[in-house]
């Protein structure tokens, strides 16, 4: 589990308000209306958006091309937020995203990132020994497969458009919607029909 | 000049792709969204970022410069508070004796 | 306008290490410095981070997607994975076919 924060982290977090506070440059009432923003960002974003891409082409197309737009276009507010980009997984290529340099993490479409995406053994061994890593999720892929690991080292940020598994056939988008976890859109996970 | 030349660098605390000091570290599998203190320190960055007080690059290079043993030591949204009010201070914004 | 560098080119990080120099803010990876890797695809021209972390003037630069072949880098994995970085323009150098 992440460790608490120390007494004094806490002690400095709330001084730090206090001053910006008192010189007018933060409220009280942006900061809870700024948190509950972020707090309703979730990976459900994410998972509706592959859903519609395994059932609707052009929406697969407009996904793969330009994912900015196809936030926008499930109703994500993407103004001010990094471009997003979407990784296509085909049979003989398999993507993995991690930040090895910091923790960048497609939060608009995501939510927060998990710790286990921040930590240091993550950004370590990813780009590594991918391989390794899924295997911690127990998750394996064929030899033949590329893993492809994606360093998100710059403006983008990265989602994984998973392969649709067979026995998903005349699913509800909804139904799809729910075999996709966040774990399958950072890497580490596959879509599992129960 | 041949790719595989030995490096002789030594990455940046911050560069930790491949580092092998974590190599064979497990991965706790925390899945947890942050605690209440990271998410109003989460809140507090993207105001003053909103406010073009500070960037995120900024944030990452204050981050960057905080010593290897704390930069481990410390919580990831430690290291964020640790960030933003290096910044306040060095852009005159308050002072270090309003933190204290 | 299109960019300097083509997909499909053939292109080494430089094999330089700022942050041996002094303070500054570099998001090109210690693990690929010197290396050589092909251009997937240009990404579009963003503000430099390594001025914008700073406070100073920032140009846009032209970013790109370089594909790097995972062995090479650390002597160890399966020979067809590969890891995929954002890498702006000014740390790469078209490596023309005869040379290496």
């Amino acid at each position: 589990m992440a460790a608490p924060p120390r007494p004094e982290s806490v002690a400095l977090l709330e001084k730090l308000v206090a001053a910006l506070s008192a010189k007018g440059i933060l409220t009280e009432e942006e900061i809870a209306a700024r948190q509950a923003i972020t707090d309703r960002a979730s990976p459900e974003t994410g998972a509706r958006m592959v859903a519609k891409a395994w059932t609707d082409p052009e929406y697969r197309a407009l996904l793969l091309s330009n994912g900015t737009a196809a936030a926008e276009a499930m109703g994500v507010t993407m103004a001010g937020a990094p471009p997003l980009g979407v990784l296509e997984d085909t049979p003989t290529r398999h993507h993995l995203v991690v930040c090895t340099l910091c923790s960048c993490y497609p939060r608009a479409v995501l939510g927060y990132p998990p710790h286990w995406y921040k930590s240091a053994a993550y950004r370590a061994r990813a780009v590594r020994d991918p391989r390794g890593v899924l295997a911690e999720w127990g998750t394996h892929l064929p030899d033949n497969v590329e893993i492809r690991v994606v360093d998100s080292t710059a403006d983008y940020r990265w989602m994984v458009l998973p392969m649709r598994p067979a026995g998903t056939e005349g699913w509800s988008e909804e139904r799809l919607a729910s075999i996709v976890t966040r774990d399958c859109l950072v890497g580490v996970a596959l879509p599992k029909v129960a | 000049m041949p790719d595989d030349t030995p490096a002789t660098h030594a990455p940046a605390t911050h560069d930790l792709g491949g580092s092998s000091h974590f190599r064979c570290t497990p991965i706790d599998p925390d899945d947890s969204p942050p605690d209440a203190f990271g998410r109003r320190v989460d809140a507090v960055r993207q105001l003053l970022a909103q406010k073009k007080m500070m960037t995120v690059d900024e944030l990452r290079r204050g981050i960057e410069s905080i010593p290897e043993e704390e930069y481990h030591a410390l919580g990831y949204y430690e290291r964020w508070l640790r960030s933003i009010a290096k910044l306040m201070i060095e852009k005159g914004v308050i002072t270090a004796e309003e933190l204290r | 306008m299109t960019a300097a560098i083509a997909p499909g080119t053939r292109v080494r990080v430089k094999d330089d290490w700022p942050e041996e120099r002094g303070p500054c803010h570099i998001r090109t990876p210690h693990y690929v410095r010197g290396r050589t890797g092909t251009v997937e695809r240009v990404l579009g021209a963003f503000p430099n981070p390594e001025d914008l972390a700073f406070g100073r003037p920032a140009p846009r630069c032209t970013l790109y997607h370089v594909r790097f072949d995972q062995q090479p880098l650390w002597n160890e994995g399966n020979p067809r994975d590969t890891v995929l970085i954002e890498i702006y323009e000014h740390w790469l150098e078209p490596v023309s076919e005869g040379r290496h």
